[in-house]
């Protein structure tokens, strides 16, 4: 079975969905949600330990010899992500349970969880696929079903941002599929392996330049990259608490991996920076995105929505990582991937402990939670803690890498920037801490401590800020060799 | 015999464990404090223990783990960081003392909270003291910054708000922005961060680059308190008085410049920091502190704001100890840790027993009072002295060796500073016992009426500082010969 891994991976949750959609009972469905997350999470890691031991893993599917078939690869870069993802989506069922129940009217729940498996078996397609097209379809199953997804929010503004989200992802999705059409014309071939051999004889020509430009935009727009990014602080201000907590930890950076894969794996770094010099671009875009939109994050005053900002500035630092294009800034990026993944679930989990008890993330209906809430608001206080980037968290490993790789190609104003986005990171975190600890609670309002089956899957994501923030070698040695795999150091 | 290696790890635990007791008993007010003495005594013990080995050149280190492939959380204890540890350690059984007596004797809520914060914080700077590398340090200090954040806004009101606001502000900033940078540039320069003796840098940079990164680490450390970045300290006043004590003495201002003298000794190395170009400057500009900030003292009639001030200059003296760059200065430098430790937390634990028994906290309204509280006022006396840099008390030693300090650079315009700003502190400082002694009373109809001495516990622990004061006129060795194995290692 280990050999089959690979598209087990993707197959167990693609059955899952429509079970859990069929059995349309509410415990049930959520019970085929957690078998099925479960079982993603413990192929991916199966997979990573796998890759990380013996390198490259290809699966061809239904035996078809590539590049004639559909095949999947595992190397560290998108085993990485699919641990990022699985790891989320199993933290995010059992906290579901509750939330959902509380946030979503019952005859729905089952609908739920099946778009909800869905966009999770979407996500892990995206990134486990070697074949560009491939690529199009899980993003499409992902990205409908997650409309779906945000559209169920009890907020009447959840259907019109789901629906802008709808246009913006749509006009992104067909980007992409006019990019990777026109690299087919070019090549005739969809692998991204055999993409990657034949592009350069085909370079010179206008077409190649004219798909990158199509996919740049389009994967950008996906990954919410300033200023493509005005679809995104609806959608996560007026999602379901668990759906925001997982899309924001997931989408955006499956997203981000579709770059790392098309510009460094597909198109060859040479290409994308020395020849496209994309970094002129994207560099640009990462900084003014990082201190604008922390500047935009602090007058919110909902705190999902605050939080939807800060995770458009949390884009900027891969981004940048990504766009320094060296060893150390793609660690950098591929690192914050992660890390950006557990600090953000942690934050809006802890947010949908609020909407639970309160009704309500606006900052003035938070006075004195920190009495009232305490494990809740310390669960914010850590994970705030840990986007603003202190050590022993996993946000200060990220900054530490990032303002490495920047100062080893001499760019310190940009290394200056980094750390202003700490600064302006503490001014938002703060905000909610001053609200939630220096103001009084209502003791009328009787508001109690969410319950366990909340608290428990928030704590285990801040526990990993903690962990993964005192003990980081494992995932910088995962980075780095992520990060020489795609600029071709290796092999 | 336990492994020395492990009693670091001791040192580090036992504040952690006190502040789990404090949480255990917080019900309990008396098995709680009791606990925390207990705690710190040991604590005390064990650094103690350490001293001796030290001596015979052993330097216990403990290795916890590799954050990152190269970057150790790691220990090391050597003789600056072992001096500043015994002055922490120390000092927290003391403050507890005193907390006793003032939390109770002023019914401030939350006192669990108060006492759960301090222990963490002490836990803060015994690892901030016995860091073996600038990454460990740095996470420390940070460590430190946060858990005092609660100390400091401890009334929870708006005014504490504000002042947490600037606190954290300021502390954050000044380390996220220019500390972190330099740690960051020094790990690509020179391939490692750990503290060496004679330095890690020379040789790795241009001389104007190494310069900026000692400007980003003079400014970066803004518990330092050099101006402009010294707001802090006088925001952070309205915190009860034990953590004023905390802040200026034991752990927060203490941790500050000990990062300076270990960076400066340790990274830099004396003879690389002498060729700098931006350390006669940088020197210069702590000097302005050192008068700027007792000008401000000298106007300010709120008795802790006008002790906030003194520590911001005072804070100065030990920046431009190690400045000066020279065997002297780095000597009078860490002394005056020491020295000014136990002065500084002698006149605010007196300023916290006139609030507690007199409630008076503004200068001119407390002529008469030192007949009724005599111990309080002539600990102030004496701790004032210290600071000043007056026998008999031990602040003498360290502004002496400082003093020639500028004169071995060469600096005869920086010794007129000091030689300036204690004349300053001899009025501002001074002013206070003399006119609580030798005034009369001013004349409102119920004062004076009831007005006793501080609590029995606060009264104790003013008087174990004061006479420690005047105890290290008389016996400094202990200090002396630890800054002398910080140099003549160092030189090496």
């Amino acid at each position: 079975m280990t050999h089959h891994l690979p598209v087990l991976l993707v197959v167990v949750p693609l059955v899952a969905a429509p079970i859990a959609a069929l059995v349309n009972r509410p415990r049930i469905s959520w019970a085929v949600a957690v078998v099925a997350t479960l079982w993603t999470l413990y192929a991916a890691l199966g997979l990573l330990s796998e890759t990380m031991a013996v390198g490259a893993i290809h699966y061809e599917l239904g035996g078809w010899v590539a590049p004639y078939g559909i095949e999947y690869v595992v190397d560290p870069v998108n085993a990485w992500v699919m641990v990022i993802v699985a790891l989320i989506g199993a933290l995010v069922t059992p906290y579901a349970r509750r939330s959902v129940e509380h946030e979503i009217s019952e005859d729905r729940i089952p609908l739920f969880y099946a778009a909800f498996i869905l966009c999770l078996t979407g996500l892990l397609g995206i990134a486990i696929t070697g074949d560009v097209f491939n690529v199009f379809v899980f993003l499409e199953i992902s990205s409908l079903s997650a409309y779906a997804l945000i559209a169920l929010g009890n907020d009447r503004r959840a259907l019109m941002a789901s629906f802008r989200y709808l246009i913006m992802g749509s006009v992104g999705a067909t980007f992409i599929v006019i990019g990777i059409g026109l690299m087919y014309v070019m090549t005739g071939t969809l692998n991204m392996a055999d993409l990657a051999n034949r592009l350069p004889e085909v370079a010179s020509s206008r077409t190649i330049p004219v798909a990158f430009t199509f996919l740049t935009v389009g994967i950008t727009l996906k990954l919410a990259l300033f200023p493509l990014h005005a679809w995104l602080p609806n959608a996560y201000a007026y999602a379901p608490s668990a759906v925001t907590a997982f899309i924001a930890s997931t989408a955006t950076k499956v997203a981000v991996y579709l770059l790392l894969r098309f510009f460094f794996t597909v198109f060859g770094a040479a290409f994308s920076f020395d020849i496209m010099q994309l970094d002129l671009i994207l560099i640009p875009l990462a900084l003014i995105g990082i201190v604008t939109m922390s500047l935009v994050a602090i007058y919110q005053k909902n705190v999902k929505r605050l939080l939807a900002y800060s995770s458009i500035a949390q884009i900027g630092y891969m981004v940048l990582g990504i766009s320094l294009a060296s060893v150390l800034g793609l660690t950098a990026g591929i690192l914050h991937l992660f890390n950006h993944a557990l600090m953000k679930g942690a934050l809006f989990m802890s947010m949908g402990c609020v909407m639970y008890r309160v009704g309500s993330v606006r900052l003035e209906r938070m006075s004195g939670l920190g009495r009232s809430m305490p494990w809740t608001m310390a669960a914010f206080v850590v994970g705030g803690l840990s986007l603003i980037g202190v050590p022993l968290t996993v946000g200060f490993i990220s900054k530490w890498y990032l303002v490495q790789a920047a100062l080893e190609q001499g760019m310190w104003p940009v290394a200056c920037v980094v750390l202003i986005g700490s600064l302006l990171a503490l001014m938002y975190i703060w905000k909610v801490v001053e609200v939630a600890y220096f103001r009084e609670c209502d003791p009328e309002l009787g508001i109690s401590e969410a319950p366990f089956s909340l608290l428990a899957p928030t704590w285990v994501l801040v526990l990993c800020n903690l962990y993964f923030g005192i003990n980081a070698s494992g995932g910088v040695d995962i980075a780095t060799r992520a990060a020489e795999v795609l600029l071709g150091v290796l092999s | 015999m336990i492994d020395t290696n492990l009693v670091v790890g001791i040192c580090l635990l036992l504040p952690l464990l006190g502040a789990f007791l404090v949480l255990i008993f917080g019900s309990r007010p008396n098995v709680r404090e009791t606990s925390t003495l207990l705690i710190g005594g040991l604590t005390f013990w064990h650094v103690w223990g350490l001293l001796h080995h030290v001596r015979e050149g052993v330097r216990p280190r403990l290795e916890l783990l590799e954050i990152v492939p190269g970057l150790q959380l790691a220990f090391e204890v050597e003789p600056l960081g072992l001096l500043f540890a015994l002055v922490a350690s120390f000092l927290w059984i003391v403050t507890t003392l005193y907390a006793i007596g003032y939390m109770r004797g002023h019914h401030e809520e939350n006192q669990t909270r108060f006492f759960f914060f301090f222990a963490i914080a002490i836990a803060g700077a015994m690892g901030v003291a016995f860091s073996a590398n600038l990454f460990t340090l740095f996470a420390f200090y940070e460590v430190l910054t946060l858990c005092t954040f609660p100390l400091v806004t401890h009334h929870q009101t708006d005014e504490a708000r504000k002042a947490g606001r600037v606190y954290l502000g300021i502390l954050l900033t000044t380390s996220v922005v220019f500390q972190l940078l330099a740690i960051i540039w020094i790990w690509q320069l020179a391939g490692t961060v750990n503290f060496t003796e004679g330095g890690i840098l020379a040789g790795t940079g241009s001389n104007g680059v190494l310069s900026v990164i000692l400007v980003l680490f003079v400014f970066g450390v803004g518990k330092a308190a050099i101006m402009p970045f010294h707001r802090w300290l006088p925001a952070a006043m309205v915190a009860p008085t034990p953590v004023s004590a905390l802040l200026h003495a034991v752990a927060v201002v203490k941790a500050g410049v000990f990062t300076v003298l270990k960076v400066a000794v340790y990274v830099f190395g004396i003879d690389l920091l002498s060729t700098l170009a931006a350390t006669t400057w940088l020197a210069w500009i702590a000097a302005a502190t050192i008068i700027l900030g007792s000008l401000i003292a000298f106007q300010k009639d709120n008795l802790k704001a006008r002790l906030a001030y003194s520590t911001i200059s005072q804070l100065s003296y030990i920046v431009l100890g190690a400045l000066l760059a020279n065997e002297w200065g780095v000597i009078g430098g860490g002394m005056h840790i020491a020295m000014h430790a136990f002065g500084k937390i002698t006149l605010f634990f007196a300023a916290g027993a006139v609030l507690v028994a007199a409630h008076e906290k503004d200068i001119s309204r407390m002529h008469g009072l030192g007949r009724t509280m005599p111990i309080t006022f002539g600990a102030f006396f004496l701790g004032s002295l210290s600071i000043i840099g007056l026998p008999p008390a031990g602040g003498s030693w360290s502004k002496w060796f400082l003093g020639m300090g500028t004169l071995e650079a060469g600096q005869v315009g920086l010794l007129a500073v000091l030689m300036l700003s204690s004349l300053l502190g001899l009025y501002y400082l001074l002013e206070v016992p003399v006119k609580a002694f030798f005034f009369r009373p001013t004349n409102d109809a119920d004062r004076g009426k009831g007005i006793k001495e501080a609590p029995l516990p606060s009264l104790i622990a003013i008087g174990i500082t004061a006479l420690a004061t005047v105890g290290f006129f008389f016996w400094p060795d202990l200090w002396h010969e630890l800054m002398t194995m910080v140099v003549s290692g160092a030189a090496q």
